[in-house]
């Protein structure tokens, strides 16, 4: 079943390879930005998994419990945003992490500010965004994200569940073993 | 990115090398669980890159700056908002093209509205985020994270505009 998995990239590529046929140019400009994304993956998503396997057997559960798990508190969430800032890479390279941490016993909110983090925090990207934007434009956009992470993961833990939370839980543990 | 990339494979080999000193069965179970859970989302993250590539070859920047202008109004909000939300463009050519944008007539909302849905927004990663988050929070958070934008859109228009 496992080749089943590759139908959908197949077809993808046949039709960036149609378009190809239909007019060239457009054709290599799509594989250009496609080749720049792959290589955006390449520079950081394979040591990011590399990272998760050596956490997920060498850390043990309650060092992480401890630092981020229920009773972790306000140090819990601000390890966690520094955590997701400290990231690099899209927004995908972090639901993996995210996975290992709610299996090894990090607080569903937490998780959540993780990832909310990672997704528009970057400290890296921070420095880009100066550089493109300017400092006015970046700093009053980590001012309002800062708090509106944290007030989305309450909302978004709200909205869960305890139930769904468990479940969702449950899966990414199966997932990552 | 580049010199973020050199530090975090430098970091990952110097602990694998750690690793493998302190045990040797321990880290080829951690590497296999790495290759696993990388080959678990590799199908989608082909298809999803070659389809953004698709996308954003048939978007012209042009276009795009008319459509997203100071005085676009809601359709160029919308826009914003829905190219934003689909698309998945790496920050080192997101800000770069924002900037080129602003500066061919595109208004601060709007392209705040962009950014800020381009990061916190995935359509296109809805497969590989359910994989991990279920269905139903992945909807919740993508929504969430939509409605949110526009606040961070408008406030940054009415300081900065």
């Amino acid at each position: 079943m496992k080749a089943k998995r590759y139908v959908f990239p197949l077809l993808m590529a046949a039709v960036v390879s149609a378009v190809f046929a239909v007019d060239n140019q457009v054709g290599r400009n799509a594989l250009s930005i496609t080749g720049s994304s792959f290589l955006e993956m390449l520079s950081v998503i394979p040591p990011i998994f590399i990272l998760l396997g050596l956490l997920d057997v060498w850390i043990p559960r309650e060092k992480i419990t401890k630092h981020l798990g229920e009773e972790s508190g306000i140090k819990g969430i601000s390890l966690s945003f520094l955590l997701g800032a400290a990231a690099a890479g899209p927004l995908y390279g972090a639901f993996p992490i995210a996975a290992v941490f709610m299996k090894k016993g990090v607080k569903f909110s937490n998780v959540l500010i993780f990832v909310g983090a990672w997704s528009t925090t970057k400290i890296p990207m921070f420095m880009f965004e100066m550089g493109s934007l300017g400092a006015g434009f970046a700093l009053l956009r980590l001012a309002i994200n800062i708090p509106g992470i944290l007030l989305m993961a309450i909302i978004l833990e709200r909205i869960t569940g305890k139930e769904s939370i468990d479940a969702i839980c449950a899966q990414a543990a199966s997932i990552s073993e | 990115m580049t010199v973020y990339s050199i530090v975090i494979y430098f970091i990952t080999g110097s602990l694998l090398v750690i690793s493998l000193i302190a045990s040797r069965k321990k880290t080829l179970m951690a590497l296999e669980k790495a290759w696993r859970s990388f080959e678990g989302i590799l199908p989608e993250l082909i298809a999803i890159l070659l389809f953004v590539g698709l996308l954003i070859a048939l978007l012209n920047p042009e276009t795009i700056s008319q459509l997203l202008g100071e005085s676009s109004g809601v359709w160029g909000l919308l826009i914003a908002s829905v190219v934003g939300s689909i698309t998945l463009i790496p920050g080192f050519v997101a800000f770069p093209t924002a900037a080129m944008l602003l500066n061919n007539g595109a208004g601060i909302t709007q392209i705040a509205l962009f950014i800020s849905t381009l990061m916190m927004v995935g359509v296109v990663t809805f497969p590989v985020e359910k994989k991990y988050f279920g269905t139903k929070l992945t909807i919740v958070r993508n929504v969430v994270a939509f409605g949110f934008s526009f606040i961070v859109a408008g406030l940054m228009g009415v300081v900065l505009g």
